[in-house]
């Protein structure tokens, strides 16, 4: 069957009111056998990351647009659809070729429903702890946030849902925006002798003193092995840093060096890095650093169903990404053979919650945490006609929406919306619900603002934040995706020099004037002091007031130079 | 944490990261070493070349033995930490410049015989700048290494 026949099965099925899961259709598609993986080795290592906050299954639209240049450019993470698919030999309008991109989207995730939640991953956790006695769980970071009941909670809800789960060791980023107290108070008491939260790149900024273990060591099945943390590198820049005050953060390769070699001379025999720093940021890093045998990386979101082997002075380091909002988890198995590592096997398992039976204690942890939220939670706020989503490097719909909302509750001639890359999908005509604007908007700092700026200005931000994901050098990226623009029309050259990546600026047709000042509307800024209304308020009131939103239209710059690049569909 | 060193550095907090490396007796900047040897010239230049000149390393010779360890991206401008240490023989000071600020000599630390040629500083960017580290050894020579430091209006990430 090829793709056009089985997607017209699909269609077919669907509109006949078949379940698309039954056993028959699964044995079709082989979705009995994903999860039939067997044990190899004797180390394992079970890894999921970026989950922000998402406890039940949803949807989740893989970009069409996530562009690589210079040495980056063709390869792994930048293939979007078919060229993934390609690279990975997966086969087109299959389970996994739904799991790894957004060919198709709407109509295979009603073929194959909904990804993640945490009752289904815990399944999928459990089963394989069976299959591979003393593995591990790593939990990558991004977990506290990016849901209303983990913002309302201040991370307990997902604290709780992860030490059910069983994670042995954890880093972080967006964790960090709960302040520095409230982490510290979560690693101290929540944590304490349950789950080892490490981190060799945070320091005090006054002596550089560590504020977490750098790494932890653990005995599995006779093998020392040693999981050094590295949490996103930049968080003081790219997130509020008066909520980190004392910290530092930073990349750090002379300290990771120096962690990796101490974990040695203590008797490791396989090293890992549990990272936060993205994934080009990661390769980079694993041809510098000698001695890490695998690198399991997030923050970028990527979903990357094979490592790559990246080459350096001590050998071969592997390099994972796991992608995001709980759909992945990924298994790591290392065979040791006299004290050495003989070979590896790795498995990215898309978690496919119709094929994975709800674990009965974590649903029920899930339903108390919301249960004092419910009304709210499930607030209709309109019915959506179009797609949204948010993941690519420039617009998604969601943002759009968000765009399109603050131009006209607050009266701005322009907005700009943060390039996150978390926020999950909804499919049209279904209804937005609150819970669902806070999959794109819970931050605590979530405050929305109307600020006159100049062309020039507006410029700048714009080349600044552009350099942030299109440097040529990964160290100099911050991993997020390009700043969301509503209103202002512009032309991208991604692969020039900043100060020159952004031209021909309109507004209403009107070329932008440096000297002029224009009424710009934002949220989620970073300086201490500032306020506004939430964001999700002004979009809660837009949504009340229409009922129905038509399909959004993407103010997607105009794009030089990237005819040829796998990164965009 | 030592409670010591961080009430010792809130006591001097006015001169920052220089004071605590005094206090720590690791090293000695010029103007305080000897005050008539201040390069004034050097210091009050507005431009690099110039400030290269006034402390005579206009012509100087790239080297790996010389390890500057400065933050991609700075966490805050203004302050930012830098750190240059010499491993090459014989030195006997370092200066740091920051290309684009508008007097780019930061710093110049001179060591006497035996100490190890290491300093660290916070400087001030204005704007994403290439910091460059100059060192000198005893027979005149210089010995430079440079490292771009981005400095971001910051947020949207991740």
């Amino acid at each position: 069957m090829n793709r056009r026949e089985f997607l017209q099965v699909l269609a077919a099925a669907s509109a006949a009111g078949f379940a698309l899961d039954s056993p028959d259709l699964l044995a079709a598609q082989g979705g009995e056998r994903l999860y039939d993986l067997p044990r190899h080795g004797n180390v394992h290592l079970l890894h999921f990351t970026d989950c922000h906050a998402q406890l039940l299954p949803v949807w989740f639209r893989e970009p069409s647009v996530n562009i690589g240049f210079g040495d980056a450019a063709g390869h792994v993470p930048h293939l979007v659809g078919e060229h993934l698919l390609k690279a990975f030999g997966i086969k087109a309008g299959s389970r996994e070729a739904h799991a790894f991109t957004f060919l198709d989207f709407q109509q295979a995730a009603k073929a194959y429903g909904k990804v993640g939640g945490f009752a289904h991953l815990a399944t999928l956790v459990k089963q394989l702890k069976v299959s591979r006695p003393g593995a591990l769980l790593l939990d990558g970071g991004d977990t506290w946030q990016g849901s209303a009941t983990a913002l309302w909670s201040k991370g307990q809800d997902m604290v709780d849902a992860c030490k059910l789960l069983g994670v042995d060791v954890m880093t972080g980023h967006w964790e960090f925006t709960l302040g520095d107290k409230r982490v510290k108070e979560i690693v101290d008491k929540d944590f304490a002798g349950k789950v080892d939260f490490v981190a060799q790149n945070v320091v005090t900024t006054d002596f550089n003193d560590p504020v977490f273990s750098p790494y932890t060591i653990r005995d599995m099945n006779g093998v020392k092995v040693a999981i050094i943390g590295q949490s996103f590198p930049y968080t003081p820049i790219a997130n509020p840093r008066w909520m980190v005050p004392d910290w530092s953060f930073g990349i750090q390769d002379e300290n990771m060096q120096k962690t990796v070699d101490d974990a040695r001379a203590k008797g490791a025999r396989v090293v890992v890095v549990l990272s936060h720093n993205g994934m080009d940021v990661d390769l980079k890093m694993a041809s510098r650093v000698t001695g890490i045998d695998a690198i399991l990386g997030g923050h970028t979101h990527d979903g990357v169903p094979q490592p790559v082997k990246v080459k350096n002075a001590g050998g071969i380091t592997l390099v994972t990404n796991a992608g995001s909002n709980g759909k992945f988890l990924g298994v790591l198995d290392f065979d040791m053979k006299n004290g050495r590592i003989a070979d590896f096997r790795y498995k990215l398992l898309p978690v496919f919650s119709n094929l994975l039976p709800a674990d009965a204690d974590m649903v029920a942890l899930i339903e108390k945490v919301r249960a004092p939220y419910k009304d709210k939670l499930g607030e209709k706020l309109a019915v959506t006609e179009g797609l949204l989503y948010r993941r690519g490097n420039f617009n998604g719909s969601w943002d759009q929406l968000i765009l399109d909302a603050m131009i006209d509750v607050k009266g701005a001639d322009l907005a700009f919306s943060p390039g996150f890359r978390w926020g999950t999908s909804i499919l049209p005509g279904e209804a937005i619900t609150f819970e669902q604007l806070m999959d794109q908007t819970a931050i605590t700092y979530p405050h929305s603002t109307l600020t006159e700026m100049t062309g020039e200005q507006i410029k700048t931000i714009l080349e600044d934040v552009g350099d942030n994901l299109f440097n040529p050098d990964p160290y100099y990226q911050q991993g997020g995706d390009m700043v969301r623009v509503g209103g202002l029309a512009y032309t991208c050259d991604p692969a020039a020099t900043m100060g020159n990546r952004i031209q021909d600026m309109r507004l209403r047709g009107k070329p932008l004037e440096a000297g002029k000042k224009y009424k710009v509307a934002g949220w989620a800024p970073v300086a201490e002091g500032a306020s506004g209304e939430p964001i999700w308020e002004v979009v809660a009131r837009w949504l009340r007031d229409r009922k129905t939103v038509t399909p959004r239209q993407l103010n997607a710059p105009r794009l030089i130079g990237l005819d040829r690049n796998p990164g965009l569909a | 944490m030592d409670m010591f060193r961080r009430s010792l550095l809130k006591g001097v907090s006015a001169s920052g990261a220089l004071a605590a490396a005094l206090a720590a007796g690791i090293l000695k900047p010029t103007e305080v070493l000897a005050a008539d040897e201040w390069n004034r010239a050097a210091f009050d230049s507005k431009d690099a070349g110039a400030a290269l000149k006034a402390i005579g390393a206009s012509s100087a010779t790239d080297s790996k033995d010389i390890v500057l360890t400065a933050p991609e991206i700075a966490e805050n401008g203004a302050v930012v930490p830098i750190t240059v240490l010499s491993n090459i023989p014989n030195t006997i000071s370092i200066a740091l410049l920051s290309l684009k600020n508008p007097l780019p000599l930061a710093a110049a630390f001179d060591f006497s015989e035996g100490a190890m040629p290491e300093m660290q500083v916070r400087v001030r960017l204005a704007e994403t700048t290439a910091v460059r580290a100059l060192v000198k050894t005893a027979d005149g020579k210089f010995f430079a290494t440079q490292k771009e430091v981005k400095v971001t209006v910051g947020g949207c990430g991740g």
